[in-house]
């Protein structure tokens, strides 16, 4: 009986230490952290053109100015609406085929990458190192690259965004591939199918509902890429914006027209795809049930 | 077995509707796809491209990204021959000093390789011995213009000339004459100046005597010069990379910290009223759908240019993404420990401590993570839009037109430092993640 309470002591003595070097140790990570943000807030603050305090009073003056404006010419809004609906088709546009094409890259990429369907078992570490790249490279280097040597507009973009998109898809493309049963692939190949005639039976329809909604949350992330890149030449409602920018000060109406479609645009995309991914993701169970 | 037959006709007719389906949609939706990108290949003028496709700039970019070229100048009016890498003030050779190919002298003898030989000879006459075509010649003046000589026969596509300019492109390099100048190109593969410019002593040394003389005491003065180089900036270099990384790290961390409370006020679990719930999506909802590009924008009239304005432009936008994640997993998290928590008697600000945080930790550090790294893509992207970091490097580089070596350069430093980031983070996930499921 005395050993045991001796022994729960020495237990309890044991976790209290513990305890303490834990939190500790938390509270050193916790001192480095704050120490690295308050530091880095004050480089950032040190090496911008203008400094924090100064400018935190002026934040809302660019948003007054050009609301105030949309107000006041609120008349105007429907025809810059109508105005510059074009662009905004075509900023979509980039956003749906640079996601559709780099959708179908990543496809075969992760197929090729992922143990157990790659046609290629020892080049899986290649397309690997392929899809780390092609995720690494922000649009806008191959954008400005291609504007360079194709001009503006939309062709540019579209194919940026659809390299980054291959490689960043593909990655979350070969993990849902990898929890993909293998047993129709091997069925398949049983009766003599080839590699691509096993992955599109055996594979696809395994994994298609999960492709379709990362699919869908990549294409609500390009078309906030495609408006930026636009912003750089690449045509669409980016560009439009920049021009509308330079107009200065009276004339902001166009932006703010711009600003609000953008606005519009980007929330209608957001619910109508989470809407959708959420039925890929539950509804599919939904209606097991019901039948 | 008839009473089996007539349950089975409806089932049957069930899966005929399926398969029929089915086939509707692994056919149709192909088809679809294909009609797409059809209306895009028309829309985005995609055969027009050919026409603006510039050979000429893609040529440039590719050859200048690789290679570079020394340019050998002689001023037609003052007879001065001067030596400069890529044409650049920095890059000049000093008067005098030439590369070993060039031989200055009365006659200045440019030896371009495989038997090619432009010479610089008195009176600005200047002669280009092509092997296996012939000796070219000219005379530039300002009275006769170039007033050039060419072999017997029909002139070469690779010779163009006229009577105030002669061009002349070899596999060599690249001559050209003018009544002003006589300036020929040779190109060299690699980066040029990479490590030291041409004033600093240790340029044109092996890496071995370069590493010998560290060791001799010069380590100091090695890095300097090599910290200092004119053509590549290194330390300037080094400051971007670092501020984008900052803009990333501040604007990431800086959102989770403000959207973490927003988040609890945003839960169904945790916050009882509806209407503040509502307030709190809507918000959350308004800062995503505000684009970093638009707040960038803003911010940047308010706090001009640099690192500190893509931080707040990515602090702004990721705090609506991270609100609404983190409220997602907060209405995931398990009740029942919180009720356990609570029958032990603790309060609200205990329960949430011990009851939620360790049950959430997990997964909102892997979502911070993962913002991190794409957030150095943003980063990127933000300081080329809005002036900071290597983005803003990458942008001054390209308007140039002409020094794509440092734009090959600056790529492949972005995509390192993504991937660097990428791992970084992974590293973190695994650790911190793991650390968390052994200690609790």
């Amino acid at each position: 009986m005395a050993d045991l309470t001796g022994g729960v002591g020495a237990l309890r003595a044991d976790y209290m230490a513990l305890t303490r070097r834990k939190r500790m140790m938390d509270g050193i990570i916790l001192a480095i952290f704050v120490a690295l943000m308050v530091s880095g807030f004050m480089i950032a603050d040190d090496r911008n053109a203008g400094g924090f305090w100064s400018g935190l009073h002026r934040l809302f003056d660019f948003p007054k100015e050009v609301l105030g404006e949309a107000v006041e010419k609120v008349d105007t809004l429907p025809a810059h609406f109508v105005k510059f609906f074009p662009s905004l088709v075509e900023t979509i546009n980039i956003a749906g085929a640079s996601t559709l094409i780099g959708a179908l890259a990543a496809m075969v990429l992760s197929l090729l990458s992922t143990r157990g369907m790659a046609r290629w078992p020892r080049m899986i570490p290649v397309f690997r190192r392929i899809m780390d790249i092609m995720r690494a490279v922000p649009e806008i280097v191959i954008a400005l690259v291609l504007i360079f040597v194709m001009g503006g507009g939309p062709v540019p973009a579209m194919i940026a965004i659809a390299f980054h998109t291959a490689g960043a898809l593909g990655k979350l493309f070969s993990e849902v591939n990898e929890n993909a049963s293998l047993k129709p692939v091997e069925g398949l190949q049983s009766v003599g199918a080839n590699w691509s005639q096993r992955m599109i039976l055996g594979v696809i329809p395994q994994v298609s509902p999960n492709y379709l909604s990362y699919a869908l949350l990549r294409f609500e992330i390009n078309i906030r890429a495609s408006a930026i890149l636009g912003f750089v030449g690449a045509g669409g409602i980016g560009y439009e914006l920049k021009n509308a920018m330079s107009w200065g000060k009276g004339q902001y109406d166009e932006a703010a027209a711009i600003f609000l479609l953008l606005f519009a645009t980007i929330i209608v995309v957001d619910q109508v795809s989470s809407h959708f991914r959420d039925r890929l993701t539950h509804g599919k169970t939904d209606r097991k049930v019901a039948a | 077995m008839s009473a089996l037959d007539v349950d089975m006709i409806p089932v049957k007719m069930q899966a005929d509707a399926l398969f029929r389906r089915k086939r509707l949609v692994s056919f149709g939706l192909p088809a679809l796809v294909l009609a797409y990108l059809t209306y895009i290949f028309f829309a985005f003028d995609i055969p027009g491209l050919a026409q603006r496709f510039e050979v000429d700039n893609a040529r440039a970019l590719v050859a200048d990204s690789y290679s570079y070229k020394t340019h050998v100048t002689r001023d037609n009016r003052s007879g001065e021959v001067s030596v400069a890498i890529e044409g650049e003030r920095k890059g000049t050779y000093e008067a005098g000093t030439a590369p070993d190919w060039v031989a200055l002298g009365n006659e200045t003898l440019i030896d371009l390789g495989e038997g090619h030989v432009v010479t610089f000879g008195a009176e600005n006459f200047m002669s280009y011995i092509v092997p296996g075509y012939g000796e070219i010649t000219a005379q530039p003046s300002r009275a006769k213009g170039v007033d050039a000589t060419l072999p017997e026969g029909d002139v070469p596509e690779w010779i163009n000339v006229s009577r105030n300019r002669m061009t002349v492109t070899t596999e060599a390099g690249r001559l050209t004459v003018t009544r002003n100048r006589t300036e020929v190109f040779r190109y060299f593969a690699g980066w040029e100046l990479f490590f030291f410019t041409l004033d600093s002593p240790y340029h044109g040394l092996g890496f071995g005597e370069v590493m010998a003389r560290a060791l001799g005491g010069e380590a100091a003065d090695i890095w300097l010069d090599f910290w200092t180089n004119k053509m590549w900036r290194h330390s300037d270099v080094a400051w971007a990379l670092f501020e984008t990384i900052l803009m990333a790290f501040l604007g990431t961390m800086g959102a989770a910290i403000v959207a973490l409370p927003l988040a609890f006020l945003a839960a169904k679990n945790f916050s009882p009223l509806m209407a503040v719930r509502q307030v709190m999506r809507r918000f959350f909802d308004f800062f995503r759908g505000v684009d970093a590009l638009i707040w960038t924008i803003v911010l940047a009239r308010a706090f001009g240019p640099g690192p500190l304005t893509g931080a707040l432009a990515i602090l702004i936008t990721d705090t609506g993404s991270f609100g609404k994640m983190f409220s997602e997993a907060l209405e995931n998290a398990d009740q029942k420990q919180i009720e356990g928590i609570q029958s032990t008697g603790a309060n609200p600000v205990q329960r949430y401590r011990f009851g939620v945080i360790p049950q959430v930790t997990p997964v909102l550090l892997s979502q911070i993570l993962y913002y991190l790294e794409s957030n150095t893509r943003s980063a990127t992207i933000i300081g080329a839009i809005t002036g900071g970091g290597i983005g803003l490097l990458l942008t001054q580089a390209m308007i140039t037109q002409k020094d794509w070596e440092e734009v090959a350069y600056y790529i492949v430093l972005i995509i390192l430092m993504v991937m660097a980031m990428d791992w970084f983070s992974g590293w973190l996930r695994r650790k911190l993640i793991q650390g968390d499921e052994g200690g609790r």
